[in-house]
Parts: C-alpha cells; sequence; structure tokens
C-alpha cells in the first residue's frame, strides 16, 4: 500500500496541532509550520501525479482486509482524477499560505489563522482520497467548519453576516448529504463507493435512485454554488480575508462539490440521461445567470466571486455534456473530449480565479478598498499586481495564448460535436460578456485615471506577496501546455478514462 | 460572574470529585462498556463546568485557563494522531495499525492502542468542552465590561 496516501491528511492535522500547542511561544513559527506543511504536501502531490499514470492504489485504513469480498474498512483510493485535485489544492494553498505571510499580519491571532488553514486542507484532501460515502462526508465538515470560522476571520458585521448565510446553507447542505447518505445505506447496506454500485445493481429501484441522486446532487450543488444554491457564494467569497477567498473559490468549491458530484454520477450511480439533462441545465444555467450577475457589481472581490459560479457552470456543462452521450451509449471519443474540458477548465479556473483574488487583497491591503469606482491608475504604482491580473482576467475571458482560451475551445467544440448547438452558443456568448466584465475591471482599478506620483500613493505589495501573484501567473501560461497530447495523456486521459469506465474504479477496490 | 449560595457549593465540592471519578471511568473502559473518550471526556468537563457555575469566575484569570486547556486540547489530539502514524512504522505498517498487544478479550488492559486512544480522546473531548465554556465566559464578561 502506498504510503503517501493517508500522510495527505495526517500531516496538515498535525501541523495545525502543533501551530496551535507552540505556536503562542515561539514568534512566526506559525507562519513556518503552515509553509513547511504545505510544501510538503505540493511536492507529495506533484510526485503522486507522475506515479499514479492510470493505476488505482487503494490503501486500507487499520489494515482492515475485506472479509468474503465485502470492504469492511476505511478505504482510500488514489486515481488520477485524485492526483489532479491533491495537485491543484496543495498548490494553491502553498501559494495562499506564502502570500499570507504579509496579508495575514495585519489581523490579530494569526495562530488560529495558520491552524484552520492546515485543517481547511486536511479536509480536503481527506473528501478527495475518501472511498466511501461517510467519510467523504466526515471531511467535507473539516473543511466547511473550518471555512466558516475562516470567513469569519475579519470579526466585522459584514463578515459575521456572510458567515452566518454560510453556515446556514452549509448546514443544510450537509443535511441533504447526510439523509441521501442514509437512504443509500437503507438500500445498499453498505457506504463503499464501489461496493455501492454493485450493491444496488445494475436495476435499481427506481424512486430510491432518483430521490437519492437528487439529494446528493441538491447537497453537494450548494457547495459546488451552482446557480439554484448559489446564494451564500458572493457573500462568503468577498467578505473573507483574500488568500481564503482564493482558497475557497480556487479549490474548496471544486474539491468539496464538482469533484464529489463527478465521482458519484460517473462511479457510483449509473448514469441516466434524465439526471444528465438536468445537472447540464444547471451547469448551463449558472454559466448565464452567474455572468449576468457579476457584471453588475462595483465591489472587484463579488464580481470574482460571481464569477466563480460562471465559470463553474463550464465546468458542469461540460461534464454534463460527457455524460449526456456516456447514458446514450454513443460517441464515445466527443464524451471523453467534453469531460476533458470540463477537468480542464477545472484546472485552469484554480489557477486564475486564485490569482485574481490574491489581486483583489493586494489591492485592499495598499489602498483598503474593494470598490472598483474609488480606484484607478494603480497600474503605475503596483506594476506586478497590474500585470498579474491583466493575465488572469485574459485567461478567464478566454484570449489566448493563455489556458483560459483553450479549455474553453474545447468545451466548445465538445457542445459543437454532441450536437448540442445552443450550449455552444451560450458558452460563447458567456465567454464574452466575461471579456466585458474584466475589461471594466482592469479599466477602473488600474488605468482611467491619471494620478500624481508622490509620497502618499500606493507602493507594490511586498515580496511573499508579489511571488505567489507571479507563480500563479506563470501558471496561467504554463497550464496551456495541457493542450498538447504528450502532456494530456499523461495528466488529464487516465482521469478521464476513470470517469468514463467505472469498473476501472470499482476492480482494484473490490479486487475482482 | 458571581458564585452560588453556601449550600450549592458545599453540594459540588462533594459531587464534583464523584463526577470526575465517573468520568475518568468511563474512559478508561471504553473498550470493555459502552461509552468511551468522548462520553467520559463531556463528563470530565462537566465536572469542572459545575465548579466554575457553582464558586463564580471572579477568582480566575479565564483567559491563561483558556490557553492551559486549548493547549491540553491540542496535545490530546496530536498524541492520538502520532499513535495512529506509530502505525505505520511497526507491523504491517499501516495508518491506524493497532501495533500493542491485544491482551486477553474482556480484562481491562487489553485491546491494544484502543485503549489509549480512548484516554488522548477524552482528554481532548474534555479540554476542548471547556474551552468553549470558558471562551463563552470570557465573551460574556467582556459585554458586561462595556
Amino acid at each position: 500500500m502506498n504510503p503517501l496516501i493517508p500522510l495527505f491528511v495526517a500531516v496538515p492535522l498535525a501541523g495545525a496541532f502543533l501551530t496551535m500547542i507552540f505556536g503562542k511561544f515561539v514568534k512566526n513559527l506559525n507562519r513556518y509550520i503552515g509553509l513547511i506543511v504545505l510544501l510538503f504536501l505540493a511536492i507529495i502531490s506533484y510526485y503522486s501525479i507522475v506515479t499514479v499514470s492510470g493505476t488505482v492504489s487503494v490503501y486500507k485504513v487499520g489494515g482492515w482486509e475485506p472479509i468474503n469480498g465485502i470492504p469492511i474498512g476505511i478505504y482510500m483510493v488514489m486515481d488520477s482524477l485524485t492526483a489532479i485535485l491533491l495537485c491543484i489544492i496543495n498548490t494553491i494553498g502553498l501559494l495562499a499560505v506564502f502570500y499570507s505571510f504579509t496579508y495575514i499580519s495585519q489581523y490579530t491571532s494569526e495562530n488560529y489563522f495558520y491552524a484552520l488553514f492546515c485543517l481547511m486542507v486536511a479536509g480536503m484532501n481527506g473528501v478527495v482520497l475518501s472511498g466511501d460515502l461517510f467519510n467523504i462526508y466526515v471531511f467535507l465538515e473539516i473543511s466547511a467548519i473550518s471555512s466558516y470560522a475562516l470567513v469569519a476571520f475579519g470579526v466585522e458585521r459584514e463578515q459575521l453576516e456572510a458567515t452566518f448565510k454560510y453556515q446556514v446553507l452549509g448546514g443544510l447542505a450537509s443535511l441533504l448529504i447526510l439523509l441521501g447518505i442514509g437512504f443509500i445505506y437503507w438500500k445498499a447496506k453498505t457506504l463503499n463507493l464501489a461496493d455501492i454500485k454493485v450493491a444496488l445493481g445494475s436495476a435499481p429501484e427506481k424512486i430510491h435512485y432518483l430521490l437519492v441522486q437528487m439529494l446528493l446532487l441538491s447537497g453537494f450543488g450548494l457547495k459546488a454554488a451552482i446557480i439554484p444554491f448559489h446564494a451564500w457564494l458572493p457573500d462568503a467569497h468577498s467578505s473573507a480575508p483574500s488568500p481564503i477567498s482564493a482558497m475557497l473559490s480556487g479549490v474548496l468549491i471544486k474539491a468539496a462539490g464538482i469533484y464529489v458530484i463527478l465521482r458519484l454520477f460517473f462511479n457510483m450511480f449509473i448514469i441516466s440521461e434524465e439526471v444528465a439533462i438536468l445537472i447540464t441545465t444547471l451547469g448551463a444555467l449558472s454559466m448565464a445567470v452567474g455572468v449576468f450577475l457579476a457584471i453588475g457589481q462595483w465591489d472587484i472581490k463579488r464580481l470574482l466571486a460571481y464569477h466563480s459560479i460562471s465559470q463553474m457552470g463550464y465546468v458542469v456543462m461540460s461534464v454534463g455534456v460527457g455524460m449526456i452521450l456516456v447514458a446514450r451509449n454513443t460517441k464515445p471519443e466527443v464524451a471523453s473530449l467534453a469531460i476533458a474540458g470540463g477537468l480542464f477548465h477545472l484546472i485552469n479556473h484554480a489557477a486564475f480565479k486564485s490569482l485574481l483574488f490574491l489581486n483583489a487583497g493586494a489591492i485592499e491591503y495598499r489602498i483598503g478598498t474593494r470598490n472598483l469606482q474609488e480606484m484607478g491608475g494603480l497600474s503605475q504604482f503596483m506594476p506586478a499586481t497590474s500585470s498579474t491580473s491583466f493575465v488572469a482576467s485574459m485567461a478567464i475571458s478566454g484570449i489566448p495564448p493563455f489556458n483560459g482560451f483553450f479549455s474553453k475551445l474545447i468545451i466548445i467544440i465538445a457542445a459543437i460535436m454532441a450536437k448540442f448547438y445552443l450550449l455552444a452558443l451560450i458558452a460563447v456568448i458567456v465567454s464574452i460578456i466575461t471579456l466585458a466584465s474584466f475589461m471594466k475591471f482592469q479599466r477602473y482599478a488600474f488605468y482611467n485615471k491619471e494620478v500624481q506620483k508622490d509620497e502618499k500613493s500606493p507602493k507594490e505589495v511586498p515580496f511573499p506577496m508579489v511571488a505567489s501573484m507571479v507563480t500563479l501567473g506563470i501558471l496561467c501560461l504554463l497550464l496551456s501546455l495541457l493542450v498538447l497530447p504528450q502532456v494530456r495523456d499523461i495528466v488529464l486521459k487516465p482521469a478521464i478514462d476513470i470517469l468514463m469506465n467505472s469498473q476501472m474504479y470499482i476492480s482494484p477496490i473490490l479486487g475482482m | 460572574m458571581k458564585g452560588m449560595t453556601l449550600i450549592v457549593k458545599k453540594t459540588t465540592q462533594l459531587i464534583a470529585g464523584i463526577v470526575f471519578l465517573y468520568g475518568i471511568y468511563i474512559i478508561v473502559h471504553g473498550h470493555l462498556t459502552p461509552g468511551g473518550g468522548f462520553a467520559g471526556g463531556v463528563i470530565v468537563a462537566g465536572s469542572f463546568i459545575l465548579l466554575i457555575l457553582a464558586y463564580g469566575s471572579d477568582f480566575m484569570h479565564l483567559t491563561r485557563e483558556e490557553t492551559g486547556s486549548t493547549i491540553t486540547e491540542n496535545l490530546g489530539i496530536l498524541l492520538a494522531l502520532m499513535i495512529a502514524l506509530a502505525g505505520m512504522i511497526t507491523g504491517i505498517k499501516v495508518f491506524f495499525f493497532n501495533w500493542l498487544p491485544h491482551g486477553t478479550v474482556g480484562e481491562l488492559v487489553s485491546a491494544g492502542v484502543i485503549p489509549l486512544y480512548n484516554i488522548f480522546v477524552g482528554m481532548e473531548v474534555a479540554a476542548s468542552i471547556l474551552t468553549i465554556f470558558l471562551a463563552l465566559l470570557i465573551f460574556k464578561e467582556e459585554v458586561t465590561k462595556w
């Protein structure tokens, strides 16, 4: 068994507890613990993505072997999809921690920040690694509860209101998920994802199956903020401290929402066409509505938060198209292209949206406002922030040669090849509106005004913040390489195969 | 916070120790009888909270106590994690492996590392519930001070 798998959860947990014990006595120890933990996790996640390549490695916690072919212990499963998500979580986490070095020093109680940050990372790593439904729920709660606390980190009126809303809707999501898990356990008598698929059989009881699917879809949809369930996201993501907004928007909604939806609906349930159409519709809806809600915003972080909804819509829509084709059992190559587009956009969105939130944090750090109308002419004072945010804006609006262009192109091509012309049209229009809204962001924040340079004018942000932003900016450019067939075959192809063919996921777990 | 009357104080004095011992009993018999780390930890925390409620918190240094309970809490859970990680270097080298000898079923010292998990989880739960209580108390003191 691969000994790295439990370390993804154990190391950040240990980091969090060590921070709380020693952080009070040794100055600045907390930030170095956070950095070392995330650096270690990032390195082992890169190692995993290189070594995993199409295999599924199963880790039986406590060494509990299956009895009569029935898995009884806790299973942690690492496959290519998991490895991709682990890379996203830990890379963005590492950069966000490094960014926090200076950003969080303006708040009090830094200890709690780094401890909660490590706990959140542990929870997300646990969600993507977990091989059974109940542990997904447990780790989901770890990451969700620490993110509630982190959203309220500033303890201002606005933050408390946002976190309250987030907690109520997050609690509702957990309730729906737990209810769904209960219903599954009632029929299947097991909680292991692979075993549930086998236990429910090829002809499940229709009403029960549909009820469970709807409960889980709405529960995880709330976590992923797909459109009818999105109400908490703009408040929570805009009032959190910026590195946390980057983590929430760049990582949490993917690891706790989209990833679980993908895993459950491809690998645990038998895909039915009506559910696939529902998921595609929800995706298209969030894509279109999200961008229209975004364009009128004047608060930078609210604007970015609404764009998260819209960009996640692309991912869900594209994956939904793949699901429809898999359910109809036609054109497998188009289905795999659609899923590839979705996953590619998921990776890209993590890079550019985290970068945009870090940019917003840098602006707020220097001039103390998030309102676009109150800023202007910042490009001459903050060249690094300005140029990286330009890269990210171009990437999110889909301008070549940045990564967003290629993933949107693949999504649109896949939609056309699957003969969903309307979806392709919506995707193009949404992309144009996204461009318009980021033009607005660029113009009002960085150009627009001619301001005379004097000693009162804002300076460039300190080194840790610049370094994180520049790294993410380079990543935005480098991730375009995923479009090359050689790179795609290593990273994306095995993950798509696992999703398309759930037998590949089930057999290694049940040892068939 | 003010304390209560002499009758309450005296009764609490008599009861608190018994409650504490009962919590310890539940924790160490976790692998034999119903209950365990969580249930016992709550009872142990209850004995402390009972004393604070009866005697009031005026003579306590609340923030110092809270620091102490936070550290105990984190130490407890860190030790539990260390035992789980120790499974990765002994025996069949698996996370959460039960690496101590299992002993005879039904005896107090048996079941390998399970009693140790119970003890550390009990420590963690007792300290964390006390921390929550103290945090609420500190919050209340601050509000009344304004």
